[in-house]
């Protein structure tokens, strides 16, 4: 599987991948060599990708009455909607719209916080700034499981304990650590003669910031909303232990408790599952490049 | 606020160099611009941390005021069985994920990096489960491994092997999808005249995955080892769901484990001393893995740029 390493994106593609001929040409060929036991467990993978994924769908499909009775790997005899119905109906809407507060308002806080930190630690190397740098280099560690227990005491002395502040401010601290190392390793690639060049022309730290360095550090600001923008989204510990009530509820939460809820309902509750993935999935469709793009450079560097 | 001109790597030719001297104390931010994030950051993350040990030192069950009681909880925490079971438990998963998740994701995203026809389909699908939060994965899971309901129709949760593997499993299916796409953007980036090198000596494929890929990619090992060991101790909310940390104790890991000693018997000081060990731990195994990166070493990686 080595070969197929070598087909890097900057090479012109060749039209075909059919046999190839003798000799001289052999050394522009033998990357482009099928590798079937990668092949094979390419498509392993994808079948265990999409069992679940297809489950999932058909048993959402099929009527509570009958979701007892078969594998769910079967087709739904007659599908319904019903369950879609029942979920959507028992609040969903709200639970959605908590989340997309927070994910936006966490997302904006990451990026107010970060970008200028990020580009401090990468323009100004006195030791207060390398100092920022090291506290979030160890930050990343810190699991945020670790710190649930004082931060409970916070929130609460904070007056803030079931509201959406709850999740939100938390949520973006922890976003932070990865988002500062992100927006650190791509500031850095911008060339220090442009920064020259504008100061030549007396510009101020704050427009070299607006008109530099944001505009070329695009990708990685779009990977550090994706980053932040998954984690608020996926967030479950801190709205479940720092909210309580109906009011500040977000989706993940909103999952959890439909499982105490629907019980044995499992078609619903595999139709709630669906619902919630369907907004980020909107979102990828969209963004794909932009995301894969970005998570991809993670491991480039 | 003075900056050290000296310590900024010199530019390529003399021209800019004199450049960069003449304008080197202007047009820099003041180190304050740093300041509401570290402000932010230290408020709801290391300071909770400091509170933390604190609160391990008291009993404190979450309504009154905490009352310290010197070294009680810890010598719990020495003395009792579940954590020490716990703690193993922590170990043999991250570890079981970390190969799972490693060598899956290693071998998708090196295919993945070349450019056979459907690569880009296949890539596409293969990142769905990624979309989907733990939480709603979780639950996936927990009603395709229902014994009346599910795919395998077998008690798999019940058992302790059964459900230590789903959750080996779970994780797996989650995050190798992220764990791909690093090792994707990793193998794109390795030059390909080694591997034409390699080939005129006559090095067949599996020589070259074994003598260029795999050294290749030590870095992108390194940071996505790094990844997956943070990240496996955030397999609480799999372990909530799919298992309450059953059967018994058989798979209650840390953070579960502190989370019951909190927030189901508000025992908020046991919880604390749990929760430093966890951070003690963290935070020691991200200075090594750190180190092993080069993640710190900053000047020293632009140079290469």
């Amino acid at each position: 599987m080595s070969h197929d390493t070598l087909a890097r994106p900057t090479r012109t593609r060749q039209p075909g991948g059919g046999p190839v001929t003798e000799a001289p040409r052999r050394r522009r060929h033998w990357a482009r060599r099928a590798n079937p036991v990668a092949g094979l467990g390419a498509f392993v993978w994808l079948v265990i990708v999409l069992i679940p994924i297809y489950a999932m769908l058909s048993a959402s499909l099929t009527g509570a009455d009958k979701a007892l009775t078969g594998n769910p790997l079967k087709p739904p005899a007659d599908p319904t909607l019903d369950n879609y119905n029942t979920v959507l109906t028992s609040g969903f809407g709200h639970l959605l719209s908590n989340t997309a507060i927070v994910a936006v308002s966490v997302v904006g806080i990451v990026l107010a916080l970060s970008i200028p930190l990020a580009y401090t630690a990468v323009r100004t190397r006195d030791r207060w700034s390398n100092a920022a740098f090291r506290l979030f280099l160890l930050g990343v560690a810190i699991p945020a499981q670790a710190v649930v227990v004082p931060l409970y005491l916070l929130i609460a002395k904070l007056d803030l304990y079931d509201t959406l502040l709850a999740v939100i401010l938390p949520t973006a601290a922890f976003a932070m650590p990865v988002s500062v190392l992100v927006l650190v390793g791509t500031l850095r690639d911008v060339s220090e003669d442009l920064y020259e060049a504008m100061a030549l022309d007396g510009a101020s730290p704050l427009r070299m910031l607006f008109q530099l360095t944001i505009p070329l550090a695009k990708g990685g600001i779009s990977t550090v909303v994706i980053f932040s923008a998954l984690q608020a989204w996926n967030g479950f510990l801190f709205p479940l232990i720092f909210t309580q009530s109906d009011g500040p509820r977000v989706l993940t939460l909103g999952l959890f408790n439909y499982v105490s809820q629907f019980g044995v309902n499992i078609p619903a509750l595999l139709a709630s599952v669906v619902l919630s993935g369907i907004p980020i999935f909107a979102v990828y469709l969209v963004a794909r490049r932009a995301l894969v793009g970005g998570l991809m450079g993670v491991g480039g560097k | 606020m003075t900056v050290t001109v000296e310590k900024t790597p010199a530019p390529r030719t003399g021209q800019v160099h004199r450049a960069a001297r003449r304008t080197s104390r202007t047009g820099r931010p003041h180190a304050a611009w740093a300041l509401p994030g570290v402000l932010f950051f230290t408020f709801f993350a290391v300071v909770p941390m400091a509170l933390a040990l604190y609160l391990s030192f008291t009993s404190w069950d979450g309504l009154g005021d905490p009352r310290p009681v010197g070294l009680d909880n810890w010598k719990k925490l020495l003395d009792d069985p579940r954590m020490t079971q716990s703690l193993w438990l922590t170990v043999v998963l991250t570890v079981a994920s970390w190969v799972f998740q490693t060598v899956v994701a290693l071998l998708l995203g090196v295919w993945a990096a070349g450019r056979q026809r459907n690569r880009a389909i296949l890539s596409a699908v293969f990142f769905v489960p990624f979309l989907l939060s733990s939480t709603a994965i979780a639950i996936l899971f927990y009603a395709l491994l229902d014994p009346n309901f599910g795919i395998i129709q077998k008690d798999t949760l019940g058992s302790q092997s059964g459900a230590f593997l789903a959750i080996v499993f779970v994780g797996g299916w989650q995050f190798i999808p992220f764990h791909t796409l690093i090792y994707q953007g990793g193998a794109r980036q390795i030059p390909e005249v080694l591997y034409q090198a390699a080939a005129i000596d006559g090095a067949g494929r599996y020589r070259q995955f074994f003598s260029i890929t795999l050294p290749q990619l030590r870095h992108t090992i390194t940071t996505s080892t790094v990844l997956m060991v943070v990240g496996s101790l955030t397999y609480f909310e799999t372990v909530l769901i799919l298992t309450k940390g059953g059967p018994g104790t058989d798979t209650a890991i840390l953070p579960y484990l502190m989370y019951e000693a909190g927030f189901k018997t508000y025992d908020f000081g046991y919880a604390s001393a749990i929760a430093s060990f966890l951070v003690i731990a963290a935070t020691g195994l991200s200075l090594v893995l750190v180190r092993l990166t080069g993640f710190g070493a900053m000047r020293s990686t632009r140079e290469g740029m």
